[in-house]
């Protein structure tokens, strides 16, 4: 399928792709912010989406087609280490596909959200912002240059914090959400500068290969440590890693449906992907203080995340909440997959990483059928739903129980591989932890199951009224993909594992 | 001793307004001083950078005098300049840190840098305000702890009233 994608492709396609897929929505988000229809809006977003899915899976191609599997893009031909340098490897081809696809298929379902819960005057913004946000996520996936990297997240940041915030139409709690998350995200982006200062002090360069070549001569400098620490805190934060996720519940719970569904299936994962690649390509895993760090920081962090986020998410009453409290849970099982170290592990975490934008992309795309139709979101409006909108809500079923893990769908398929990982290093204890995480999740998707499937409709202006059409489609394209990755796990395994070899700055293709 | 921490005078300066920054940033109630503590801490992150790009001796990183072979045509030898900017270029490229240059230049790139931080600041800040200013809208103040009560008072509300919904489509 690849070879025939190459080789239908255009010429100026093939060579341009890494900075057309930034591009194209970057500069299609102003003009956006002219059009006067909302509709005419939606549209120009599916299509930059789609573009920019088209660029991803020629990048895919030729990363994978490549004798050293890396594609790089100098900006304005500037040579490299003095030019920014769109570097593209196996880890952030598998990144910018997930981000580009689940960005279609958010923007499909979104126009029936968008016109019930914005204000009609701003949906062209509406989508403006959006487009913005989506090229800053792609940017931040696609850069080589550790400065670089910063101004697209904080792109992607900014005009997140103005999506959340339009969310106060509906519910005013949105904007003091918008406001925290703003005030934590920029902490966050601003600890992450200081990291690339002290990095940038001891090595004179930005491009992060130029600087993960030298630091092996500079082992046991300070400034390389304090470095490490600023790096691991600031992106940590965007990350939602535990007990970093404060902004998290509400900023996901008040924002309008579209943007949570979008943000819970890509804003942390890219904030985890640099994660990853300062962890394993620039700081390597051999530096003493990263092992420590490891060991000490990072696996309890993940494992108390698992444990106290699902405990929080028992005894959530709204259902928004319990899915965002399981997020920063599920974060937990991917930096308990890194933070083993080996190759098994990060190729877990990575796989995870996937499985967990499909799962969480289709659970919010149901909760956003819900808020259409009944508008409320606590599990008591949920009640008797199944009878009433059968289409919706088994879909969220699929994914509810892609989230708990039952065999034959993906969410079972990645916690198999991180138990792998973990027995393969001898961490039995883990491994139980997992299981016992699995049966909170078991609880609290439980609870919501129970009242959608087996109580009587307790609102009596509830009527048979399922989602419409667009949000259907996207929705159990995610639904089926579960099931069909939870079965034959060939290709979101392969990548997560190519993708984990070129963190490690190994070659590997199958 | 002394010298030691005299020798680092602007990086303790720096670490002071970072402290106070992320101090008020966390402390604060008030939303406004909470955005300028967040100011300060960004400001403090360019003077950092601003330190880091300091060269000893150096001057202002424009090539100039004998860096400019055959300066003779009064300085707008623009082809000059442009062979001595390449000259830079290929030392960087080939691998050496340093070209061979007559003066000594402080570093131009973290300034760069922080230009761009600036306008991220900027733009962060905007929003900031402009979150404010709905949020004083919607709730009538800006204090985080008032507006964490109305929003316990509102939910609190809710909940009594859905209960109450509910009681009654029972009965």
């Amino acid at each position: 399928m690849m070879d025939i994608l190459l080789n239908a492709a255009p010429r100026w396609a093939l060579l341009h792709a890494p900075v057309l897929l930034v591009m194209v929505p970057l500069f299609l988000a102003p003009v956006l912010a002219l059009v006067p229809n909302g509709r005419i809006a939606w549209m120009v977003s599916i299509f930059a989406t789609a573009a920019s899915l088209f660029f991803a899976l020629i990048l895919l191609g030729q990363v994978q087609a490549s004798p050293v599997g890396v594609v790089s893009y100098d900006i304005g031909n500037w040579p490299m280490p003095i030019g920014i340098v769109f570097r593209v490897d196996a880890l952030n081809a598998m990144i910018l596909l997930l981000v580009s696809a689940i960005g279609v298929l958010a923007t499909v379902f979104s126009w029936p959200t968008v016109a019930a819960e914005i204000n009609k005057q701003k949906h062209a913004l509406f989508y403006s912002a959006f487009l913005v946000c989506f090229a800053g996520l792609c940017g931040v996936a696609i850069t080589g240059d550790a400065f670089n990297l910063f101004v697209f997240l904080e792109i992607s940041s900014i005009s997140t914090y103005v999506l959340v915030a339009l969310g106060a139409g509906r519910d005013r709690r949105a904007l003091p959400a918008a406001f925290n998350y703003l005030i934590m995200g920029t902490i966050g982006a601003s600890f992450y500068i200081i990291g690339v200062g002290f990095l940038y002090a001891a090595t004179g360069t930005l491009n992060i290969a130029d600087i993960a070549s030298q630091l092996p001569s500079l082992a046991g400098n300070r400034s390389v440590e304090a470095g490490f620490a600023f790096i691991v805190i600031g992106l940590g934060l965007k990350a939602a890693m535990w007990p970093l996720h404060s902004w998290l519940p509400n900023a996901y719970s008040y924002s309008p449906s579209f943007v949570t569904m979008f943000l819970s299936a890509t804003a942390t994962k890219v904030a985890l992907y640099a994660l990853i690649r300062f962890l394993f390509t620039v700081f390597r895993p051999e530096f003493a203080f990263e092992q420590a760090s490891f060991t000490f920081i990072l696996m309890p962090l993940g494992l108390a995340a698992m444990i106290s986020c699902s405990f929080q998410a028992v005894f959530q009453t709204d259902v928004r909440r319990t899915l965002a409290y399981s997020s920063v849970a599920q974060v937990g099982y991917m930096i308990l997959g890194v933070s083993i170290g080996s190759i098994a592990g990060l190729s877990a975490g990575l796989f995870h990483l996937l499985n967990h934008a499909m799962i969480k992309g289709a659970l919010f795309m149901a909760v956003a059928g819900v808020v259409l139709t009944y508008q409320g979101t606590t599990i008591r409006d949920f009640a008797g739903l199944g009878r009433s909108a059968p289409w919706t809500m088994t879909g969220f079923a699929i994914a509810a129980l892609s989230l708990i893990g039952v065999p034959l769908t993906a969410g079972f398929q990645s916690k198999l591989q991180l138990g792998y990982a973990l027995f393969e290093q001898g961490m039995w204890w883990a491994v139980v932890l997992v299981v016992f995480s699995s049966f909170l999740a078991v609880i609290y998707m439980g609870r919501i199951l129970e009242a959608i499937f087996f109580q009587a409709p307790i609102n009596p202006r509830k009527s048979r009224k399922e989602a419409p059409i667009f949000l259907l489609v996207p929705l159990w394209v995610l639904a089926l993909a579960n099931i069909y990755f939870g079965i034959n796990t060939e290709f979101p395994l392969g990548l997560a594992r190519d993708a984990a070899a070129a963190a490690f700055g190994l070659e590997a293709f199958r | 001793m002394l010298e030691f921490i005299l020798d680092r005078a602007n990086y303790w300066a720096i670490i002071g307004l970072m402290m106070i920054g992320l101090y008020i940033s966390f402390a604060s109630g008030n939303l406004i001083k909470r955005l300028v503590g967040v100011s300060i801490f960004q400001t403090s992150i360019c003077l950092f950078y601003v330190t880091l790009g300091k060269v000893t001796g150096g001057t202002a990183p424009i090539l100039f005098g004998p860096d400019i072979e055959g300066g003779h045509g009064g300085g707008h030898g623009a082809e000059e300049t442009h062979a001595a900017v390449d000259a830079v270029l290929t030392a960087a490229t080939s691998g050496e840190r340093y070209a061979d240059l007559a003066n000594t230049y402080s570093n131009p790139l973290p300034h760069v840098l922080m230009l761009t931080a600036i306008v991220v600041g900027v733009a962060t800040l905007s929003v900031g305000l402009a979150l404010i200013v709905r949020i004083r809208e919607a709730y009538g103040t800006i204090e985080g702890d008032e507006v964490r009560a109305i929003d316990m008072e509102t939910a609190i509300a809710q909940e009594a009233e859905q209960e109450k919904a509910e009681r009654e489509a029972r009965a």
